[in-house]
């Protein structure tokens, strides 16, 4: 089922890739995959692991939606490779809660009314927790810079901001 | 995407004999942060990709002509807050941090970065005539729609800019890329790393196909008292320049002894000029002083259309810089 879904687009070069062992210590369990170079580590996520938490945007880099942390950092899933991250620490939306209780960012974006569609917020909160973790955002012109990288496409921003406060200074 | 092969390369001597030996169309990748994005447009269709991201070009060391030196493989995080680099090279954090989003700058390695391809929408749609897609194609930009296009440098095979906002500063810093290759290691002066596209667009560098970044070196002098970095784009975050301005001094009471100044957005390549930096030794820093450099640095600006409102831009750009970087103040 899996193999449909790879996009192979034009001819293949002469020596075709076989499919590669990948292994992610994924929300705290250890996961192996097969997957062909090309795929990119959101597609292993949803396609091949069936983590639909973190979302295919633009598929580009543009919007965030895709944003998870690998080895504790926030970045794009759409434009990482799978194979790239062999080995690597995966924490997706899908790990942050724990025995039940969401994580303060999960839990202070319902209590901000952090999101109207919600399509962003699963890139929105593994960003924002990335960024708590590198320390750099003190205010709040300093989060919303650092956080330009998550479109809102409904344009909850001013919730989404009060929601990382608040989370930020429980989180400290 | 097309189908590719994928290697892992296990040190410099391998990744370098991998892309020699490659039907030339093997493709270092660290971040990737560019080139996947360009696979994903069928811009790049790469046979095989070296996947350079475990050699051990991962570090940030102090040289010992007083400099430092900057692994290729450091993302831009790194070097932006990297403390050596706050507190000697401010100029260089302040471009890094004004580039891309927090989850690209962890992504994007230094390398990367100096290699990155133009954003000109023209280069990114197959369905467009592009010399540097395909050389001798054509340039749809020129007679196209060209707010985000260059005014300095430009021939009539291409008017795309180079992106960066870290080179812009890399520039301005007069740092040297170091590179490996078959025939051994050498040194590239930043200055002349990027090309002007003259009749050869589709070539951006002068480091050869067959030889891969290990570092960047910045000089000892890093101008942390008097810098500014400007840049004016059509958002207030996560958008690349219209115009940018690297600007550091060198005072001595009210003389500037040294001034250097690169621009962002506006050539092929980032854009320094030495005639308009001579011009600043000796004066006053004034705004009459500054004004008059704006004005030589702009003097061969050429628009085509939508861009042309760049050429006031930049020059109002130059002297906010200068302005800034004289006071010694930066405001975020």
């Amino acid at each position: 089922m899996a193999e449909r879904r790879v996009q192979t687009i034009g001819t293949a070069p002469a020596a075709m890739p076989e499919r590669m062992g990948v292994m992610f210590k994924l929300n705290g369990a250890v996961r192996h995959i097969d997957v062909a170079p090309w795929t990119t580590l959101l597609d292993a996520l949803r396609e091949y692991l069936d983590l639909t938490g973190t979302k295919k945007g633009c598929d580009h880099g543009q919007c965030g939606a895709c944003t998870v942390l690998v080895d504790g950092r926030r970045i794009l899933s759409c434009l990482t490779l799978a194979v790239m991250k062999n080995g690597a620490e995966v924490t997706t939306i899908e790990g942050l809660a724990h025995d039940g209780a969401l994580h303060a960012l999960q839990q202070a974006f319902i209590d901000h009314d952090a999101f109207q569609c919600g399509y962003c917020t699963p890139g929105q909160i593994c960003s924002a927790l990335g960024m708590i973790r590198e320390g750099r955002a003190k205010t709040a012109d300093d989060i919303r810079e650092l956080m330009s990288g998550n479109l809102c496409r409904c344009a909850a921003y001013p919730n989404i901001l009060a929601a990382i406060e608040t989370a930020m200074k429980q989180l400290r | 995407m097309n189908a590719f092969g994928y290697v892992r390369a296990g040190d410099v001597g391998i990744a370098v004999r991998a892309l020699a030996d490659g039907d030339g169309r093997a493709r270092l990748i660290a971040g990737g942060t560019n080139l996947i994005d360009l696979m994903k447009e069928n811009v790049e269709r790469p046979s095989l990709l070296i996947d350079i991201t475990h050699l051990p070009l991962g570090a940030i060391q102090a040289a010992d002509d007083g400099g430092l030196r900057i692994g290729a493989l450091v993302s831009n995080t790194d070097v932006a807050y990297h403390p050596e680099v706050e507190r000697r090279y401010p100029l260089l954090s302040r471009a890094i941090l004004a580039g891309a989003s927090a989850q690209v700058r962890n992504m994007a390695s230094v390398g990367g970065n100096l290699m990155q391809r133009t954003r000109c929408v023209y280069f990114y749609d197959r369905a467009t005539p592009c010399n540097k897609r395909t050389p001798g194609a054509g340039c749809s930009a020129i007679g196209g729609f060209t707010r985000y296009h260059a005014i300095l440098g430009t021939s009539e095979h291409c008017i795309a800019v180079h992106p960066s906002d870290m080179c812009v500063a890399l520039a301005a810093l007069d740092a040297v890329v170091r590179v490996t290759g078959p025939g051994g290691e050498r040194a590239i002066a930043f200055e002349d790393f990027h090309r002007l596209p003259a009749d050869t667009p589709h070539i951006d560098t002068n480091k050869r196909t067959d030889e891969i970044i290990t570092a960047v070196d910045l000089p000892a002098r890093g101008f942390a008292d008097h810098y500014a970095y400007v840049k004016v784009r059509d958002r207030a975050s996560y958008a690349f320049a219209l115009v940018s301005v690297a600007a550091a001094l060198r005072i001595n009471g009210e003389t500037i002894e040294e001034g250097r100044l690169a621009l962002g957005g506006v050539a092929h390549k980032p854009w320094r000029d030495r005639a308009a930096e001579s011009a600043l030794v000796g004066q006053p820093a004034s705004r009459a002083t500054f004004e008059r450099v704006a004005d030589l640095l702009l003097r061969d600006a050429r628009g085509f259309g939508h861009n042309a409102f760049k050429i006031p831009l930049a020059k109002r750009a130059v002297i906010r810089g200068l302005e800034q970087a004289a006071k010694g103040v930066n405001p975020p």
